[in-house]
């Protein structure tokens, strides 16, 4: 078991809306952010909240971050001077493909126009670095740097990066999350050929008739800090990073491991990270993309590492929402799972109405429901996976109210 | 090419620095890019569009030695009436 680390500020820029609070509380009411098969954050005009150079300098998936991070600090009570040695705060921001619409652009410019008509912003713009060198740059945030990629497991593993480096003493406090804006014509044109994506643009997580993810954009970002360092500074701590598990399936390119065994072991490790056992276990934010492979083999890897517990336990994806944020996934998800801990209110699995056979859990159909705590602040288990076979398992845990 | 005139010049180097970031009130011949927050990106582009309008071709080199608005000005000026 390993110390755990305060999360003192959380944020999210969504297909729900901007806002932690929002993606939360919308989807809480039963609303979906998806709108003719994918996730667009149709109310995120960047000019809204970044200057002039901000929106012209970075590629969406960024600005996306910059807007979620600030957000997050602010909450943190991060809005003035920082409250740590700059040198001692970290920035981590996941991605799984970086600044695409950037890197298309500028391509084209080349097809068209010449090489010399690519844009000397056009590498700055689209490296896979560049979300966490614009939060970096905009609070003058001196730690460790830089971006994790792993697919749709990128922001969980960001959060796992961050636990870590705060832990081993690298820092006092880590700026981490994931950042994606993948929708663009090249990106659903890939998905489709490898027939990932819903073709009738359904996010349905766990049910019957499941037939792919829906492609998503957003950010989501959390500050964390060294518990003691939070609270002596006075900071608000609205849930801890607990756990951290994290494996390889060693398996397929793109399937995941079927039995659930490898992504079994990472909640295993999570949990044991945490102290905790399986029972303790109180809600489960599950990867869920509403893919066949996906859910049933979650569903295997949730029953091999909560034994009995599976079948009592609430599961629910956010992804029935929002669809499938990619890189940015882990990290929305990690953001929803506090707001689940801090409120009390588990949303559901939008969609699902027809059970799978094979697939026997509660996933939370049709509405929300109360948290059930025991009194004694409790666990949530937040699961990512990846194509590259990348799995991660986040245990939080609420705090007293 | 039609003569240009400084004039000309000036308002498309404005017109193009504004669209950088800067607020336009700044933006005089006097300013300095480094008041304007223009860095080595921002000129790269700038030389870009410069050439596509008046088909004068900037390299790094020329771009080094300019410090304030005025002297972009001056170096398209002279080098489109070469």
């Amino acid at each position: 078991m390993s110390d755990p680390v305060a999360i003192t500020g959380i944020g999210a820029v969504t297909p729900l809306g901007i806002g932690a609070r929002t993606l939360h509380e919308r989807w809480a009411a039963g609303e979906s952010g998806i709108v003719d098969g994918a996730g667009t954050c149709r109310e995120f005009r960047p000019e809204e909240f970044l200057s002039v150079k901000e929106v012209r300098r970075l590629d969406r998936f960024s600005q996306l971050a910059l807007v979620a991070a600030d957000e997050a600090m602010a909450q943190a009570g991060w809005e003035g001077e920082l409250p740590y040695d700059p040198y001692r705060i970290g920035c981590v921001i996941a991605t799984g493909i970086g600044g695409l619409a950037t890197i298309e652009a500028n391509y084209d410019a080349m097809r068209e126009r010449g090489p010399e008509r690519i844009s000397p912003l056009g590498i700055p713009g689209f490296m896979p670095n560049a979300a966490a060198a614009a939060v970096s740059m905009k609070r003058g945030l001196r730690g460790q740097t830089f971006a994790v990629a792993s697919a749709c497991a990128s922001g969980a593993h960001a959060l796992g990066c961050a636990l870590r480096m705060i832990q081993c003493g690298d820092a006092d406090a880590v700026v981490v999350g994931g950042s994606e804006a993948t929708l663009t014509e090249f990106s659903f044109a890939s998905f489709n050929v490898m027939q990932a994506l819903s073709p009738t643009g359904e996010s349905r997580p766990f049910d019957a008739r499941r037939n792919g993810f829906v492609m998503g954009e957003g950010a989501g970002v959390l500050v964390l800090e060294r518990r003691e360092a939070a609270l002596a500074r006075g900071g608000r701590i609205l849930a801890e990073l607990a756990g951290y598990g994290s494996t390889a399936d060693a398996h397929h390119l793109t399937a995941p491991e079927p039995t659930g065994r490898p992504a079994s072991r990472a909640i295993e490790l999570a949990i044991a990270d945490a102290g905790a056992s399986p029972s303790e276990i109180a809600y489960v934010n599950a990867h869920g993309t509403s893919t066949q492979p996906n859910d049933a083999a979650e569903t295997r890897a949730l029953k091999l590492a909560l034994g009995e517990h599976a079948y009592h336990v609430p599961i629910s994806s956010t992804k029935s929402a929002i669809g499938h944020l990619l890189g940015a996934a882990g990290a929305v998800e990690a953001v929803a799972t506090v707001e689940v801990l801090r409120t009390g209110v588990i949303p559901p699995t939008l969609g699902y109405e027809v059970a799978d056979p094979e697939l026997d859990l509660d996933y939370v159909p049709g509405e929300a429901r109360p948290l059930r705590t025991n009194g004694r602040p409790p666990l949530a288990l937040s699961n990512s996976f990846a194509f590259g076979g990348h799995n991660v398992a986040l245990v939080l845990r609420g705090v007293p109210t | 090419m039609a003569t240009v005139t400084t004039e000309q010049v000036q308002a498309r180097v404005i017109e193009a620095l504004a669209s950088f970031g800067p607020d336009e009130s700044q933006i005089t011949p006097e300013a300095t890019f480094e008041q304007l927050d223009i860095d080595s990106l921002d000129l790269v582009e700038l030389a870009q569009i410069v050439e596509d309008e008046y088909g004068v071709v900037l390299k790094g080199e020329d771009m080094k030695e300019l410090e304030t608005v005025g002297d972009a000005v001056q170096l398209i000026v002279s080098r489109a009436s070469a």
